[in-house]
């Protein structure tokens, strides 16, 4: 796109390279349009991005983040020290692997079968609907999810009236690392298959029809053809799932907390929640999140570093 | 290309099947079907029992035991209740305005910033576009932040609701990908016709980006209308939450709806011909109409809007 566009006389810019200043003068609009956004991501993102300096105070919300008295990496030594702490870690660290497990290869399948299905009308319905709850609310979700397998559920009533017993899976904190991931599954698989629909409308026919020429069935086609053609996106999507690793649905998380108990759903997030927010010691909320913030970037680079090794693009080009 | 359409094969019914392509065996269209029904199953029948219970008379729900899968009774008398319920209709209220001031804040920063950068060679793009981006892989976090909108005023106030989640940078790449396809020539020939960048923007390159825009302001409505956690942060005061926050405590929590007539156990009292359990589906099926309403008319762009996104990265 960007040779494309170098190509193109642009008249507007009969020199390349104008003189500072005139470019300034020329795209002055273009840079008054951009203000508002820079504006509120500074305002929202980059100066909490400073604030989180209040971990390395012993914040009070009296005095406010200028007269609050520095405290060096005491609060980190408190958070270490924490055993809930190394808990909502573990919890977090176990619920990623068991999404990146069970929930990852999910849309690309579907991905798969729906591409193979030739009724454009088929196709449609079936996207029309697993598309669907990506747009609902965690609450909206988990309140569905109640109401189907809960204690008074769907589920439940079916089990009692053919005495079969009863199975809360609500509020069972052992089977909650299911739970979770098939809630995930539920709201956001289907709408993780759309960049690998995608992928897989780019590839290019002509190779299939050369594959079957040459007479490769339909198993090779798809081992030699369409893996090969989404690998790009697959790993893609796999760095930016690993640069998430500890991220798990903040809010799915923290509606559940209650029901199942803190020792199956904190995670990190809830755990800088209940702690910086609920507890009001914003200092060990703040030191939580950055350190949460900088293992995730360092996860994402290192992500990232291991698909360039693959010959892959990742996020960028080299 | 070279392929023959299928139709001109007088010996093959119509089909979009390439005819190089081996047709299809019985098992595998059958396996094929079982699953995609399956699939389309799990996410309908939930939804289909949440509006089946909220219409059910509650000897219908008695009935089944709780959620009704299949038609019983009907009756509107749930509906009946929750628009004579103050805070329910009150909190429909607030988002509703929520949803519409902060979509459309969020389109109008949105759609400038993303034309302001969609120029190739303007003033400062890279380093701006840099900023932007840098705010996708690191944030401050939830305490920074809750700190930042306190002090600015924001707790106990609507605008904590918009502003601090008003600009998605992921959209904005989506919305100045698409800008940046705008083909040039007729950027090239406003500018000739005099047209400045604001005039641009508005005559020339809007019109041409009908589906980015549809599908970026449903991503932000769908945004405001799910807000919960920012409610749950800012907003102490019942009287001013969004639907979210009133579905968190009365439905999921169970918590006794005020002005239902349940009591503090979430039994019901008193001789009425609906039970809680509509009440609550009622009020789930509201925050789901606003969302069923206007997804079919935009759910065609979506590959257009989310794919350049996507290779945009």
């Amino acid at each position: 796109m960007t040779a494309l566009r170098d190509a193109t006389p642009a008249l507007r810019t009969p020199d390349p390279k104008p003189v500072k200043k005139s470019r300034f003068r020329r795209d002055r609009s273009l840079l008054l349009m951009v203000i508002p956004a820079v504006l509120l991501l500074i305002v929202f993102n980059y100066v909490p991005m400073f604030g989180t300096a209040t971990a390395f105070q012993r914040y009070s919300i009296y005095a406010g983040f200028w007269h609050s008295p520095w405290s060096g990496l005491e609060t980190f030594r408190q958070l270490f020290s924490d055993p809930y702490f190394w808990s909502a870690l573990g919890n977090t660290l176990e619920l990623s692997l068991i999404q990146l497990i069970f929930y990852f290869p999910i849309p690309i399948a579907l991905a798969l079968l729906l591409h193979s299905i030739m009724s454009t009308k088929v196709r449609t319905i079936v996207q029309s609907v697993v598309y669907l709850p990506h747009f609902f609310s965690w609450v909206l979700a988990v309140t569905i999810f109640q109401q189907m397998l809960g204690g008074a559920g769907a589920l439940n009533q079916f089990l009692r009236q053919h005495d079969l017993g009863t199975f809360d899976v609500m509020t069972n904190p052992d089977t909650f690392a299911l739970l979770v991931t098939s809630q995930v599954i539920w709201k956001e698989a289907g709408w993780g298959i759309i960049v690998f629909l995608a992928a897989l409308a780019a590839i290019d026919t002509q190779l299939y029809e050369a594959a079957a020429a040459d007479g490769a069935g339909r198993w090779r086609r798809l081992w030699h053809i369409t893996l090969p053609g989404i690998r790009g996106v697959i790993v893609l999507m796999l760095v930016l799932r690993l640069g998430n690793v500890l991220t798990v649905g903040f809010e799915q998380m923290l509606i559940q907390r209650g029901a199942v108990g803190r020792d199956a759903a904190e995670v990190l997030d809830t755990y800088a929640y209940y702690y910086g927010v609920v507890n009001a010691n914003f200092s060990l909320g703040a030191a939580a999140s950055l350190f949460k913030g900088v293992l995730s970037l360092l996860f994402l680079l290192a992500a990232n570093k291991i698909a360039h090794l693959l010959g892959e693009d990742g996020l960028y080009r080299r | 290309m070279t392929v023959v359409t299928p139709l001109a094969d007088p010996n093959r019914r119509a089909s979009n099947r390439p005819n190089w392509e081996e047709p299809p065996t019985a098992a595998g269209q059958t396996g094929k079907g079982i699953v995609l029904f399956l699939v389309v199953a799990v996410v309908a029948i939930p939804l289909w029992m949440v509006l089946l219970t909220s219409v059910s008379t509650q000897s219908a729900v008695n009935r089944a035991g709780g959620m009704v899968l299949v038609p019983d009774g009907v009756t509107f008398e749930a509906y009946r209740q929750i628009f004579t319920n103050q805070l329910v209709m009150h909190s429909l209220v607030v988002s509703l305005g929520i949803t519409i001031v902060g979509t459309l804040v969020s389109m109008v920063v949105t759609i400038l910033c993303a034309y302001g950068l969609s120029r190739h060679g303007s003033f400062a793009h890279r380093p701006i576009l840099l900023l932007l981006v840098a705010t996708m892989f690191f944030s401050g976090g939830i305490i920074p932040t809750f700190l930042v909108v306190s002090a600015l005023g924001g707790y106990d106030s609507y605008w904590s609701m918009i502003l601090p989640t008003a600009v998605s940078v992921f959209n904005i790449l989506v919305v100045r990908a698409f800008f940046s396809n705008t083909a040039q020539d007729l950027i090239d020939a406003a500018a000739i016709d005099g047209a400045g960048e604001w005039r641009t923007l508005w005559s020339v390159v809007l019109p041409t980006s009908r589906a980015v825009t549809a599908v970026v302001a449903l991503f932000y409505a769908v945004g405001y209308w799910n807000t919960f956690f920012n409610a749950l942060l800012f907003l102490p005061d019942n009287q001013k939450w969004p639907l979210q926050m009133v579905i968190y405590t009365y439905t999921l929590q169970g918590n006794a709806m005020p002005g239902t007539g349940q009591n503090t156990t979430g039994q019901y009292f008193g001789t009425q011909e609906i039970t809680p359990l509509a009440i609550q589906m009622a009020v789930v099926t509201l925050t789901l109409i606003p969302i069923l309403l206007v997804y079919p008319f935009v759910q065609r762009h979506f590959t257009k809007g989310v794919l350049l996104g996507a290779i945009k990265g």
